[in-house]
Formats: structure tokens, sequence, C-alpha cells
């Protein structure tokens, strides 16, 4: 049975609608109320708070932490300046992806880890000789994530830290009301946001100074299906579900490589031996054989189906995770991919999915087929093919500059 | 030689935006000229006070189509819309009052208060509806087809007209033709027993018309307000972010993004006609500006009397165009405030006041309203359509305080004492809609910070909505498709060669839709105009 996070008093009185799930052995919010899209438009409109203590969390130390780090994963974590962060993932040495998360550079030889699974015992079989000390800290140090355009405003108000000069992916330590905490720029919805790591003793105080502050900028609890809608706009795969670790696959066919997942840009390449870099230098020769997509999915050819049974257009309230095959462009019963999560997003009023396609359809502004269920018929419609990233604001990286009396 | 454009388009409301952002984006040299410091015309953003912005004029978003939003990629240049969950309905004496939310079983639960048996029939009365909108859907997003004409596609496209009716099949196709005909009190009467919930639902009927909630023909426009749940809307109403000014931003955004070139304090005296051809535009200052055509985003009476002006027009275009029915009915007072107004102490939270607060305790309480317009007063006791956006928006008002906007009917532009006389009206208008919402609000004046009072005739001078009609023109059945703005031009063409029109006085009408400036271009693309 899972167990409840620090937060959990504060959540549950939120919790309208007693919808939760299993995450990662906690008890995580998927929704806080029956109509919940509002919980998505907190991401986009004012701050939305999630508990996201269920991320593992792993504090690394040691004299040889850099080097054990950039060993293990595919970005160079040796570039990594003083409170930092980056976004990364980690493979086997076949080049198959195990998980993705972040790491933080917290002071001298103190990294912080994120993963989405468990990743102790892989760390920790390569720690071998080297000075490195790995402390699972998941369930002593708990988290929130504040994302939206407000969550600066708002975390202006509870702490000393400089949140307007904090640049996306850097973290800083904060004072609040008799607590202390670390803040990240960092966060899985695409907008503005910060992730705030506590430690569980301060948990409640964290979040009643949130919540307090955050009455005046519309702050609002969001679950997890508001977080799926918003990470599928911003194109952010999911472990798990757009694609499988390598440690749980059952076949090869279920494995990724970065470049498959469009992390290519999360792979430094050229430098010392890391795990995966032979197999992934390879790939990079020779290409490879699936990309991730995002694809739009044309609505008129939709709207059309849908007026064939006399009825007006329906999509579905949230995020969906189901496999749905993706088809040739012109041969409609040739399979050339598939989708593996996808929305309808209330902001570009376009219905989306992350796909993983043979790489030679992968090029933007190819048109493929996607199959629809229509009143319990399956059809197909036109897609486009394009970038995953389907929203990205200009205030995710923006900085507030120093008032200049303008 | 000065410069001549492919076209100009004269006034920068978000028609006239969207009209210029299409034609950019097929390639086409465009000038927009807006007389305003600001663009956006009825839907627009100002900061009346300092640290307070206003939606001045319209105030919440619906029927905007979303195949606009795709096709101009206006969610990357700023279109943005944050659905409203609930409608409030406060009533007087302490009472709960009747609160509608998204939630179908806790609206339910509301309305059985009032009525068991309506409460049951709320969801199949918005089953229906919704189907009809679907089937006006598919008019409001074409132009109108011309009944007078033997062309062959005109003919085709009043076909696709009779084939939604036709396929209706004999029970909505009934309840149609009740829709056409029948007041919105009536229409309502034949599912709801209420007179509290029949309030609300009725004066939907109204909005922007000199009629009551009792005069035939406005359950039509009933429509309008199922329509935006279409497309996969989820939720009817929404506010545009930072205001519904927000919404004409990002068109222009969008049409400066194609290239469209668009300007702000110019002022378009007439437009240049010779042989019977238009040519380009005259400033009130005196200067000239080419172009292939011109496009009129202004409202009907503008465009022809004062654009075109009666001795280019025969006399029985003049004489319909002049009885083209504006007869403004509403006007508006944007409140900033210390704090906020907590329409109902009864109630946890302020979830209820995040979509709109109606006031409209019955349907007779409209009905009065109605009969002091008749003769010539603002209503003293009006229908009023309050929203608190900034609850929701916190852009739009310092921490803690708060910007409310009360759109109220009837306010009738012809006032007895005379249109020009509503300045010296303002301050009692404004009083009368503090003195209602007192009724329901006791400590409302302490929290009134400054006070925006928008009557008719500033609609009218400010504005330029003649007679200070919100939709450029009375949406009565009438007075739609291809009767919009007249007969023989409801295609978005004028009597003048080269003169085209884009706003809400055109098919399909009034609202913050975009439709006039989207079919519009379309259609001038289409005509190979340019
Ligand atoms: C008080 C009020 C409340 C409303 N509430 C709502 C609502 O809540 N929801 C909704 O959907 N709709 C609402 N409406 C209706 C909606 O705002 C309008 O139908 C819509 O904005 C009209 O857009 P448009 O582009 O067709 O015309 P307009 O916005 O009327 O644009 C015409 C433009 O032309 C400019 N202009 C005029 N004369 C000249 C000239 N000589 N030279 C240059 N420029 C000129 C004007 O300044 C204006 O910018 C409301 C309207 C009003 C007035």
């Amino acid at each position: 049975m899972p167990i409840q996070t620090p937060f959990h008093q504060r959540t549950s009185e939120h919790n309208k609608n007693l919808d939760w799930k299993d995450w990662g052995g906690y008890f995580a919010s998927n929704s806080y109320n029956v109509v919940n899209d509002f919980e998505y438009y907190a991401f986009r409109h004012s701050a939305g708070l999630i508990d996201v203590t269920p991320l593992f969390k792993y504090k690394v130390t040691g004299k040889d932490a850099t080097l054990f780090l950039s060993r293990l994963i595919v970005k160079d974590i040796s570039k990594l300046k003083l409170n930092q962060a980056t976004y990364c993932c980690w493979c086997d040495d076949r080049g198959m992806v195990i998980d993705d998360g972040t790491v933080m550079y917290f002071a001298e030889n103190e990294y912080f880890v994120t993963a989405a699974d468990p990743s102790y015992s892989w760390f920790s079989r390569f720690i071998k000789k080297l000075d490195v000390k790995i402390e699972d800290v998941t369930d002593t140090i708990c988290a929130l994530a504040l994302q939206g355009p407000t969550s600066r405003d708002i975390l202006k108000n509870v702490c000393d830290a400089d949140i307007d000069s904090l640049k996306f992916f850097w973290t800083t330590s904060a004072k609040g009301d008799g607590f202390e905490f670390k803040i990240s720029r960092t966060g899985y919805t695409g907008d503005l946001g910060y992730e705030l790591w506590v430690k569980n003793a301060d948990a409640i105080k964290l979040f009643d100074a949130l919540w307090h502050a955050g009455q005046n900028y519309n702050i609002r609890m969001s679950g997890i299906a508001a977080l799926d809608i918003a990470r599928i706009e911003a194109g952010l795969v999911m472990n798990g579900v757009d694609y499988h670790s390598s440690l749980h696959a059952l076949i090869p066919e279920q494995m990724s490589t970065p470049y498959e997942l469009g992390l290519g840009w999360a792979v430094n390449l050229d430098r010392d031996p890391f795990m995966g870099q032979k197999a992934l230098k390879a790939e990079k020769k020779n290409g490879s054989k699936w990309a991730t997509v995002g694809i739009d999915i044309d609505w008129p050819d939709l709207e059309e189906l849908y007026k064939k049974h006399g009825l007006p257009p329906h999509t579905d309230a949230g995020a969906w995770r189901t496999s749905i095959p993706v088809y040739h462009p012109q041969n409609k019963t040739k399979q050339i991919g598939y989708a593996t999560s996808g929305t309808w997003s209330p902001l570009l009023k376009k219905n989306i999915a992350l796909v993983t396609i043979q790489k030679e359809y992968a090029k933007p502004g190819t048109e493929v087929n996607f199959e629809v269920t229509v009143e319990h018929h399956r059809e197909k419609v036109r897609a486009i093919v394009g970038k995953p990233q389907f929203f990205n604001p200009k205030r995710k990286r923006s900085i507030v500059k120093k008032e200049n009396n303008e | 030689m000065s410069k001549k454009y492919d076209a100009i388009i004269i006034g920068g409301g978000h028609n006239g935006l969207i009209n210029a952002a299409y034609l950019a984006k097929a390639g086409k040299d465009v000038l927009v000229l807006e007389k305003r410091h600001v663009l956006g015309g009825a839907a627009v953003s100002e900061e009346v006070f300092p640290g307070y912005t206003f939606s001045v004029c319209s105030y919440v978003v619906s029927l905007f189509r979303p195949h606009i939003i795709r096709e101009l990629n206006l969610a990357k240049h700023g279109y943005d819309i944050i659905p409203m969950d609930a409608s409030f309905q406060p009533l007087p004496d302490g009472d709960m009052g009747l609160c509608r939310w998204g939630d179908a079983s806790r609206t339910r639960r509301e309305i059985a208060r009032f009525s068991k048996k309506d409460s049951e029939v709320y969801g199949e009365f918005s089953k229906v509806m919704t189907h009809m909108a679907k089937m006006a859907k598919e008019i409001i997003d074409h132009p109108a087809p011309d009944v007078a004409s033997i062309n062959p596609k005109e003919l085709s496209s009043l076909l696709r007209m009779g084939k939604v009716f036709k396929n209706m099949g004999p029970e909505l196709l009934q309840m149609n033709t009740k829709l056409l005909t029948m007041s919105s009190a009536d229409f309502l009467d034949l599912w709801f027993e209420s007179e509290v919930l029949k309030g609300p639902m009725s004066v939907s009927g109204i909005i922007g018309t000199f009629l009551g909630v009792r005069s035939p023909g406005t359950a039509y426009v009933l429509l309008h307000h199922y329509m935006g749940e279409l497309d996969g809307a989820f939720r009817s109403w929404g506010f545009s972010k930072g205001g519904t000014g927000g919404v004409s931003i990002a068109c222009a955004n969008a049409a400066k993004s194609f290239g469209a070139e668009i300007r702000t304090n110019v002022n378009v005296s007439h437009v240049k006609i010779k042989n019977g051809k238009a040519t380009g535009v005259v400033l009130a200052n005196g200067d000239e500006i080419d172009s292939k055509i011109v496009i009129s985003n202004l409202d009907p009476n503008r465009t022809y009397l004062k654009m075109i002006g009666e001795n280019n027009l025969e006399s029985n275009i003049t004489k319909e165009i002049k009885r083209f029915k504006l007869r403004g009915s509403s006007g508006k007072v944007n409140f900033a405030l210390n704090g906020v107004p907590n329409f109902c102490k009864k109630r946890d939270g302020l979830e209820f006041m995040k979509g709109d607060i109606a006031i409209v305790p019955n349907v007779d309480y409209v009905e009065r309203a109605y009969d002091q317009a008749k003769y010539g007063e603002f209503s003293e006791r009006p229908y009023i359509n309050i929203v608190v956006p900034s609850l929701t928006d916190p852009t739009l008002a310092p921490p803690g305080k708060h910007v409310m906007s009360c759109f109220v009917q009837y306010a009738p532009f012809n006032i007895k004492e005379g249109a020009e006389n509503w300045p010296k009206l303002a301050d009692k208008f404004g009083d009368a809609v503090q003195e209602t919402i007192k009724e329901y609000v006791p400590d409302f004046d302490s929290l009134v910070e400054h006070r925006q009072v928008v009557t008719p005739w500033d609609l009218q001078e400010t504005f330029g909505l003649t007679e200070g009609n919100i939709f450029q023109g009375e949406l009565t059945l009438e007075q739609l498709l291809f009767q919009r703005p007249i007969s023989g031009y409801a295609k978005y063409k004028t009597p003048i060669r080269g003169l085209w029109m884009s706003g809400s006085g055109t098919h399909p009408g009034g609202g913050i839709m975009g439709s006039g400036g989207e079919l519009s271009a379309k259609s001038i693309l289409k005509d190979k105009a340019i």
C-alpha cells in the first residue's frame, strides 16, 4: 500500500475528488476536483502546486562525485557550474536509456540527483574504488513543484532568495520564515516554474507559506492528470509511458536510445569514456532507426468523421497514455509508428500526441495517418509531424531585469 | 508618390485584425488604420486607473472560432483563454443563490433547491441545445448564402444550409422552428418551471437587443450560448488573459508576423471612390492613402453613410441601411476595488465567484427592467452581468485588489432626455448600478476605489459603435444571415466595387468570434479581388 507524503495532511484537505493514485509508493493526487481542467490552466495562467515528493532523490557526495556522474550520465556533468542544474538521462552500455532525471550541483563535491525509477542499486554498482557516497534521500527530503506564470511572484513572497535573477535550470538556497529549503528553476510543465526541496520536518511550513502567499496570485493545487497535459504540450517524454527503461524492457524492441527519444541534445559524445558511449557514437554515425516526434491530429478530418454520425466532435478531457498505431502517408494499412501519449491541448485547440516513428517519416511537415475511434468505429485521420515541443512560452526562460526606473 | 497597398482595413477591432492576418498570410500587402491609441475596438484592455486593467467593453469570450486559433497560430501570439467554472446568481435576503458549475451533479443539486424537476431536465436541455448549436455552427462558419441569386454556387450553399435542417430529424426541426419564432422566456417555459433558474437563462436571448425576454424571436440568441461548448472547448465561457484586449493583441501580433502594417491614432474620414470603385482612404487630417481594395471594419451605418457617403449610394440602399436597427440598450460600469466583493457570505471560499455573477433574480425582474427602457429610461434595477476576472487573472490588479466589470442592460441609447445628454446622466446611471449591487453586497461602497461608467453614448463616441449597439447592429432574426447588413450585400461586399466589410455588422454577427474577419478575408481571396 502506498504511504503518505509529508504534505499529505494538507493535500488531503484539498483533494475534494478523493482521486489518489500510487506514484512510486506514495499517495499522489491524480486530480483534486471533479472538473479538473483548472488544475491544468493554473500552470498556464497563474500557478499550480504539485506534490512531487515521490520522485526518487539521491545525494551524491565525495571527491570523485563529478567523475562518477560524468561516467554514468550521457551528459557531461563535469561541465556544470556550481548551483547549476541539468536535465539528463543515463544509459546501459548498449546505449539504451535506463531513466531520465535532473542533476543539480548543490555544493563542491555534492550533487542532487532525481530519477523516475529507483536508481540506488544501478548507481551503486559503479562506485567501485571511487570516493563516492550515494544516499537515498527519497524518504527524508520532500518536494513541491510550483509551476506557472505567477510562481515567481509567489516564491518571492516566501523567502529571501534572489528569485528574479535565478535562471532557467539554476538552483539556490533559500530561507523562509523558520525553515530552509532549496529552489531549482526546473519542472515538468514547460512553463515558468520552480521545484522546491525541503526536509520532511519543514514540509508543512513550506506548504503553508506558499499557500498563504499564493492567495493573491490564484494558486491552485494541481494533480498528476493536469501535469500530464502540460508535459505533453511541452513535449517532455515520460519513463514508463513514452519509453521503457532498458532495465525493465522484456525485448529489445521495448528499448530506446537517447537519440530515438529526441534527447540527442543531452548527449555529450566526445569526452572521456562514459556508459553507452561506444554504442551512441556508432548510432550517431550510422543513424537511428526511430525518432520521437509530435503530431498535430487534423481537426477538420475528425470533425468530418463525427459529422458522419450526426455528432458534434468530441475530445477526451485530459491526456491519454494508450498506444495508438500511426500509418504510412499513402498506404493506410502499413504501420510506421505508434503514439505513446497524447492530449487535447486546451491552449492550442489541437489534438496532439507524442509518437515513436520510423526515422524516415520524422521530417516536420510529413503527413501521416492516425487511428481514431469514432462512435465505436476505427477510422483514420491525417496528422502532421512536427517537433515534440508544441508549446514553449518565452516566460519559461525569462529573467526579471533589475529596475532602472522603467 | 506614396506606396499603394493591396488592402487598407479601416478599424483595428479584432475582426479587422484577423482579416489583416489572413490577407497578409496570403502574401498581400495590408495596412490597418485604427482611430484610437489602442487596438481592439470593443475587445480592448486598458489600464484605466493606475494598476487596474479593465476589459472596458466586452468582458468574456466564448464564441471565438477555434479553427482561427489554429490557422493563425494564435496561441503562439498570446491568445490565452481561462475558462470559467461557475455561473452564480445571487438572490436577495441572504439566500444561498443558485450556482451552476462545470460539475453536472453539483449543478443538479443546486437547481434541486428550486425545482427537483428542473434539476433533472437541465441536462436534457443542454443536450438538445448542443445539438442545435452544432447545426448553427454550420451556418456560422460559412458566408451566408444569397437567397435572391440564381448563381449555382449560391444555390449549392443554400442547399447545404437546407441539408443542415433536413438532417435534423423531425423532433429537432420542430425545436428549431420554436427557437426561431418564440421568445426566450416562452421557450424556456417549455422545459423549466423555476422562475429563478429561468432568470439568468432567459437573458442570454436579449443581450445587445432592444427587446425583452418575452419578445418573440429572442429564443434564437440562446443558441449562441451553447456554441462555445463545441470544438472541444469543454467550457463555454472564459476570460482572456490580460482582459479581452488580449485577444486583439494576439490577432495583431499574428497579422504583424505575416507582414501586415498596423497604425493607431489614424482617423479615417472616408473612402476614396472613383467611378464607383474604392481606390483608398482619406484621413481626417486630409492625407490620402491608396490601395487596391478597402475593407471597413466599422458598423454598417458608418460604413455606408460615412465611409461611402449618401452621394455615392442609390436612394433605396440608403433607405435600407437607415432601417438597419442599432438601438443600443446596454452600458458598462467597471470598478477598481480594494478587496473582494463577496456576493454570498454563506458560501465557502470564492470559487462560486470565479465565473460570472448575474443579477437577475427571476424572469419578471428583467421584464420590469425592460418596461422602463421602453419609455426611454435606464433601468433603476437593471440586469447586471458581473465578472471579477482578477480572481482568476491576478495580472489585472495590484495584489489583493480587484477589478470588477458590470455589463448593464437596459441603458437605452435613445434616452428620453436625448442621447447627447447621456454624459450628464452617467453618474446617476453608475449610482443605480452600485445601489443594485449593494442589495447583495452591503459593504460594496467601501470597496470602491475607482469607477468607470461607459454609457451607450460613450460606446458611440469613443468606440465608434453607432447608437451604442454592442454588436454593430442588433442580433435579431431579420438582421441575420443574408439580411446582415442588407440583402444583396451580405457577402462582405458593398455597392462600391473594391469596398468590403468585415465587422460584426456582417454575417454571422456580434461577439468576439473572429468570423467576420476570417470569412471576409477568405471571400476576398476567393474572389481574387487582390
Ligand atoms: C459593452 C460591450 C460588451 C460586450 N460584451 C461582450 C462579451 O462579453 N463577449 C463577446 O463575445 N462580445 C461582447 N461584445 C461584443 C463584441 O465586443 C463585439 O461584437 C466585437 O468586439 C466587435 O469586433 P469588430 O472587430 O467586429 O468591431 P469593433 O470592435 O467595433 O471594431 C471597429 C474598430 O474601428 C475603429 N474605428 C471606428 N471608426 C474609425 C475611423 N473613422 N477610422 C479608423 N478606425 C475607426 C474603432 O475604434 C474600432 O477599433 C460586447 C460589446 C460591447 C460594446
